[in-house]
């Protein structure tokens, strides 16, 4: 079933507050096996002017996938195959780096679709905020629906 | 000093399977192509694939520890445009990752274009970083 083209411009309720704690980020440089001080070590962050710790650049797709990209699959009007999806691209504009301690709301909208050669593309946002609305990063993502 | 033309030290790193399953409970993306050869294949895969975030999480990381302070990152785009097929052995994936500043702006902002290699072929497209110099 193709994407429905109405959809584009949509937005989704602003999500829950999601608390950026040290563990997580320390969890996340882990994983990514990035030995950087200033994901752990809160003195060699501030020795660099950050007043935490501060998360790796793509730490964003915890928030990206657990918000905007869970508003798009649970939505049955939408109508996106989740099992035959695969991510075209990424892209993130950030403020400042997410930080430990940081309060966290994502915003997700669908900016386009369009239909190509069979195939569905929709280009998926995210603005991320603080609960005081300051932004600290947008996130895009090319989400592509191959053809059956 | 920056210019145009400095390359950034390369970096090579191997993925394996339990990397990949780390990843995917750090990040929240259960996607089993990412840890299940049933369902790697079902897709039309060749075997189990590695996160394309993965791959951009770690060709990030040619960037900011060229730059030493990771909050000096703007911008950071990557298209995935091949899998980086990741065999269930103890020698995983090497991925191989190398970057050039393209040019220095007035703005005291460079771009820096990246590649990422896995068997001798790139696997990120127009992967590019923005960054404060």
């Amino acid at each position: 079933m193709p994407l429905d083209p109405s959809y584009v411009g949509h937005g989704y309720p602003r999500s829950e507050i999601f608390q950026v704690g040290r563990e997580k980020i320390r969890e996340f440089a882990d994983a990514i096996g990035d030995p950087q001080p200033m994901y752990r070590d809160v003195d060699a962050a501030k020795a660099a002017g950050h007043p935490d710790v501060i998360a790796p650049p793509t730490f964003v797709m915890v928030l990206f996938n657990q918000y905007a990209l869970e508003a798009v699959v649970t939505d049955p009007g939408l109508g996106l195959d989740y099992d035959r999806m695969v991510h075209g691209d990424m892209s993130f504009q950030y403020t400042r780096p997410v930080q430990a301690g940081d309060q966290l709301a994502v915003s997700t909208f669908i900016d386009e679709i369009m239909s190509r050669a069979g195939n569905d593309f929709l280009i998926l946002r995210a603005d991320i905020d603080t609960a005081d609305g300051e932004r600290v990063v947008t996130a895009r993502a090319q989400l592509v629906v191959r053809g059956a | 000093m920056i210019t145009a033309g400095d390359s950034l030290p390369p970096l090579s790193l191997r993925v394996r399977r339990a990397d990949l399953v780390r990843y995917a409970g750090a990040s929240l993306d259960f996607n089993p192509i990412h840890w299940n050869d049933r369902v790697a294949g079902e897709v039309g895969l060749p075997g189990v694939i590695a996160h394309g975030m993965y791959t951009m999480a770690i060709a990030g990381r040619l960037v900011t520890d060229w730059l030493g302070d990771p909050g000096r990152l703007v911008e950071y785009s990557a298209r995935f445009i091949r899998p980086v097929i990741v065999p269930d052995d103890d020698e995983g994936a090497l991925v191989e990752l190398t970057g050039t500043v393209r040019d220095v702006r007035e703005d005291g902002t460079a771009r820096v274009d990246i590649t990422a290699k896995f068997a001798g072929k790139t696997v990120l497209g127009k992967a590019i970083a923005i960054v404060r110099v």
